[in-house]
C-alpha cells in the first residue's frame, strides 16, 4: 500500500531502533508519554516496545475519546435514547461503553432504544433529513480532529433549515488535558509519574498545530514531539525525545511534518470557532473536573443543541470502585495492575471505558500485549 | 371439474412474492414448480415427495447446516444462492468429506421481487451443478412485508468422508505448521464495500467458491498427516486460530509478512480501521499438518486453482496459555486475538 508501507519498513525499523539504544545513555531511563489512543494503539498493535532498549518506557496517557468520556455523560446518553422521540446517532465504539450499573447504547438498543451506528456526521444529518418525524440527536465526543466534523453538520442542518437535528457536544481539548497531568500531584508532588516528554499528537495537531504546545515545553521544561501514528513516525518520535533529554532541551519538535503546520488547519479551527465556545469546566473520566476543557454550542446555534433541546443533566456518576481506568488514564498504573484487567473486564465485558475504544490503553494491551505480562490470566 | 384449471404464467420480470405464495395453495405449488423445481431439477425433486429418499454410502456420514442473512443479497463475486450452497458444501468439505446433498429453506419476505428471486435460484442452481451436489429437498415460506429482510436462506448439507479418517480441532501438535489456502479479507471487503452507508469502490470481489476439490487434493498430498481443516468465515482467520489452540491446548506462532492479504482488502482494512485477520471469508481453508508433509500439502494447494496464492503463515508451539502470537512486519511481537463485539453483522 502506497504511502503506507514506507511508514512500517521493517528495516528502516531496525536501523532507527539500533540508533535509539545507542544513543540513550544506559546509565539513565527515559519515560515518555503518547498522550494519543492513536499512538497507543500503534505501540501495541506493532509491538513496538519489543524494539525499545529497556531503559525507554512508554506511558499510555488520556487522549482516547471513548475512554475520557465520564459515567455521568454516557447515562445523559442513553436516557436521551431511550426517549420515544429521539434517534440517537452515535460513532460504533461509542455503543458498548459502560454507563451506570452496566448499562450501554447497545443494551439500550436491544431495549427498544433508537440508536444508530453512523460512520460520519453526514449521516447523521441525512437521517434527519429523511425522516422529519424523528428527532435525531447525533452524540459528539472526541478530541480536536472530530470536532471540525461536528461543526460542519450543524452548517448543514441550518442551510437545510432542519428543525429535528441536534448535537449533544462532548467535544474535549487536548492541551487543557496535558496541563491538568502537569499539574496533577500525581507528577508534581507525589512523584507517582515520572514523565521526561511527550509523543504529541498526530491527528489533533493536523487541526491546532503545534504551537498551542510552546507553553507545556517552556513552562513544564517538557520536551514535545508532534509524531505520526505509523510505527516509524513513533520510533523516530521516541529518538527524538530521547535526543533533546540527552542535550537538556525542552522544545516543541514535529516528526509529523507531511500533515502538521505550526499554526494548524485554519479553515478546520474557524469552523470550530464559529459554532463552538468553552465551558468554564467539563468532567473527564480519571481527570475529574478540568477548567476551560470542553466545547459547548454558542447561544447563537442553541437550537442544535441537545442539552438546551433536552434539558439534558449529566449528573456525575462513579465508576466501578475496583476499575483503575481513572488511574491508568493519568498515567499512574499500567492495566496489568488494575485487578479487574482480563478477570471481570475483557473488550467483551468492559468494566470501564479503557476497555472498550481500541485505542484504550486496556483494550490495546488486553489485545495485543498481554502475552508480555508476568502473570498470566486466563485468556 | 375440470383436471385442468387455468393459471396465469408467473410475471418473473414484473411480479412480486405476495401472502398466497407461502399459503399452500395453487401460487405456492406454482412457485415452487416453475421457479424453484425449473431451476434446481434433479429426479429428487421431480418425485414431488415430502422428503427424498437417497441410498446411504459406505463411509462415515458428515451433516452441518447453516443459514444465511447476509445483506446486500448481491456483492461483488456472488450472491446469497451461491453461498448458501459454497457455505454449507465447505463445511462439510473440510471435514474432509465428499458433500454429497442438499437441502434448501427459504424465507422470503412479501413484496420481493421474482426477477431476484429467480436470479438467486439460478445462481444457486448452478453453484449446486458445478460442484455436483443436488438440492434435493426444500421448503418455502413467506412472512408479511417488514418482518424479513429481502430474504433468508437455510440449507443443510449431507456428505460421506472416507473411513478412518478423522480431522479434528483437538489434534494440533507441537511442531505443526499452518497453512492458508490463499489471500484473506477479500469476502469481508466485497460485502463492505456494497454496505448502504458504507459504500466505496474497491476491485476486491467476494471469494466464495467450493472447497471440496481442493480438500480432495489436499487429502491426496497430506494424507494422515493432516491435523485438522477449517474454513475461516465469520471473526476471519483469527477466531479459527484461537479456537484451535484453544481446542488442542497448544500456541501458535505466526509470520504476518507471510500472510496472503490483496493490496485492496489491505487498504480498505487501513481506511475503515479493521484487521484483515477478523474479516469474513468463503473460498478459503487453514489446513493444521505435521511438518513432514507441510510442504507437499503446500505444493498441492498451489497447484489448484483455488489455492495458487496458499501460504505457510506459522506453526504450532507448545504454549499452556494457548496464545496465537504474531511478529508483525515491523518487527515486534503482537497477539492475534478473536474479535471482540461485532465488526459487521450479516457478513454471510
Amino acid at each position: 500500500m502506497k504511502y503506507v508501507d514506507e511508514y512500517r519498513d521493517a528495516k528502516l525499523a531496525r536501523s532507527l531502533a539500533a540508533t535509539i539504544a545507542r544513543t540513550a545513555d544506559p546509565a539513565a531511563s527515559y519515560y515518555f508519554m503518547e498522550f494519543c489512543g492513536g499512538h497507543t494503539h500503534a505501540i501495541s498493535r506493532y509491538g513496538i516496545e519489543d524494539l525499545l532498549p529497556d531503559n525507554v518506557h512508554l506511558i499510555h496517557g488520556p487522549g482516547c475519546p471513548v475512554c475520557v468520556l465520564p459515567v455521568g455523560r454516557i447515562d445523559a446518553a442513553i436516557r436521551l435514547a431511550a426517549r420515544p422521540e429521539v434517534t440517537l446517532c452515535t460513532y460504533g465504539d461509542l455503543m458498548r461503553v459502560p454507563g451506570s450499573k452496566g448499562a450501554s447504547l447497545l443494551s439500550a438498543r436491544a431495549a427498544g432504544a433508537d440508536v444508530r451506528m453512523v460512520y460520519s456526521t453526514r449521516d447523521a444529518v441525512r437521517i434527519a433529513e429523511a425522516e422529519p418525524a424523528r428527532q435525531v440527536v447525533f452524540f459528539a465526543i472526541g478530541f480536536e480532529t472530530t470536532t471540525p466534523p461536528s461543526a460542519l453538520a450543524i452548517r448543514l442542518a441550518a442551510q437545510k433549515g432542519l428543525g429535528n437535528f441536534t448535537v449533544f457536544c462532548n467535544h474535549v481539548l487536548t492541551p487543557s488535558a496535558i496541563q491538568n497531568i502537569l499539574e496533577s500531584p500525581d507528577v508534581r508532588e507525589f512523584g507517582r509519574v515520572r514523565i521526561d516528554g511527550f509523543i504529541g499528537p498526530a491527528h489533533v495537531s493536523t487541526v491546532i498545530g503545534t504551537d498551542p504546545y510552546a507553553f507545556f515545553a517552556e513552562e513544564f521544561a517538557k520536551p514535545v514531539v508532534v509524531a505520526g501514528f505509523e510505527p516509524l513516525d513513533v520510533l523516530q518520535g521516541v529518538l527524538m525525545l530521547v535526543r533533546q533529554v540527552n542535550e537538556g532541551r525542552h522544545e516543541v519538535e514535529n516528526e509529523y511534518g507531511r500533515a502538521v503546520r505550526p499554526g494548524g488547519n485554519e479553515r478546520a479551527k474557524a469552523e470550530v470557532a464559529e459554532f463552538f465556545e468553552l465551558r468554564k469546566s467539563f468532567e473527564w473520566r480519571g481527570l475529574g473536573f478540568v477548567p476551560y476543557s470542553g466545547l459547548r454550542l454558542k447561544e447563537k446555534y442553541a437550537v442544535f443543541d441537545a442539552e438546551r433541546r433536552f434539558g439534558i443533566e449529566a449528573i456525575s456518576a462513579s465508576d466501578n470502585p475496583a476499575c483503575e481506568c481513572g488511574a491508568i488514564l493519568r498515567g499512574v498504573k499500567k492495566p496489568a495492575d488494575c485487578k479487574l484487567f482480563g478477570t471481570v473486564c475483557t473488550p467483551d465485558t468492559p468494566i470501564g471505558s479503557c476497555m472498550v475504544s481500541a485505542e484504550g490503553a486496556c483494550a490495546a494491551h488486553w489485545t495485543y500485549g498481554r502475552f508480555r505480562d508476568q502473570v498470566h490470566k486466563a485468556s | 371439474m375440470s383436471a385442468k384449471t387455468y393459471r396465469r404464467k408467473l410475471d418473473i420480470a414484473n411480479g412480486h412474492i405476495d401472502l398466497s405464495h407461502g399459503a399452500g395453495g395453487r401460487a405456492m405449488a406454482q412457485l415452487i414448480a416453475d421457479l424453484f423445481h425449473a431451476a434446481l431439477d434433479n429426479e429428487w425433486l421431480r418425485q414431488g415427495n415430502d422428503q427424498a429418499a437417497f441410498d446411504v454410502a459406505a463411509g462415515r456420514m458428515v451433516m452441518t447446516t447453516d443459514s444465511y442473512v447476509i445483506s446486500p443479497l448481491f456483492f461483488p463475486g456472488g450472491d446469497i444462492g451461491s453461498l448458501a450452497v459454497h457455505g454449507t458444501i465447505n463445511d462439510i468439505a473440510v471435514g474432509g468429506a465428499r458433500p454429497l446433498y442438499l437441502s434448501a429453506g427459504f424465507i422470503i419476505e412479501e413484496g420481493f421481487a421474482l426477477s431476484d428471486l429467480k436470479r438467486i435460484v439460478d445462481s444457486m442452481a448452478a453453484a449446486a451443478r458445478a460442484t455436483g451436489v443436488a438440492v434435493i429437498t426444500g421448503d418455502t415460506k413467506v412472512v408479511e412485508r417488514g418482518k424479513g429482510d429481502g430474504l433468508f436462506i437455510s440449507t443443510t448439507g449431507i456428505g460421506v468422508a472416507p473411513p478412518g479418517l478423522e480431522l479434528s480441532a483437538e489434534k494440533a501438535r507441537p511442531g505443526d505448521r499452518v497453512i492458508v489456502s490463499g489471500s484473506i479479507g477479500d469476502h469481508g471487503v466485497a460485502v463492505m464495500s456494497r454496505r448502504q452507508n458504507l459504500s466505496f469502490d474497491t476491485e476486491i470481489v467476494s471469494d466464495s467458491a467450493p472447497l471440496h476439490d481442493l480438500v480432495t487434493a489436499i487429502l491426496d498430498a497430506g494424507g494422515a498427516s493432516l491435523r485438522v481443516m477449517r474454513d475461516p468465515t465469520r471473526g476471519g482467520l483469527a477466531a479459527t486460530l484461537n479456537e484451535l489452540a484453544q481446542r488442542s491446548g497448544v500456541g501458535l506462532r505466526l509470520d504476518e509478512a507471510k500472510l496472503p492479504v490483496k493490496p485492496g482488502v489491505a487498504a480498505a482494512c487501513e481506511l475503515l480501521g479493521l484487521d484483515p485477520l477478523h474479516v469474513a471469508n468463503e473460498g478459503k481453508l487453514v489446513a493444521v499438518v505435521a511438518p513432514d508433509s507441510a510442504d507437499a500439502v503446500l505444493a498441492a494447494m498451489r497447484d489448484h486453482p483455488l489455492g495458487r496464492d496458499a501460504a505457510m503463515i506459522g506453526e504450532v508451539v507448545a504454549d499452556a496459555r494457548r496464545f496465537v502470537l504474531m511478529t508483525t512486519e515491523f518487527g515486534g511481537g503482537r497477539m492475534v486475538d478473536w474479535l471482540s463485539g461485532e465488526q459487521l453483522p450479516r457478513i454471510c
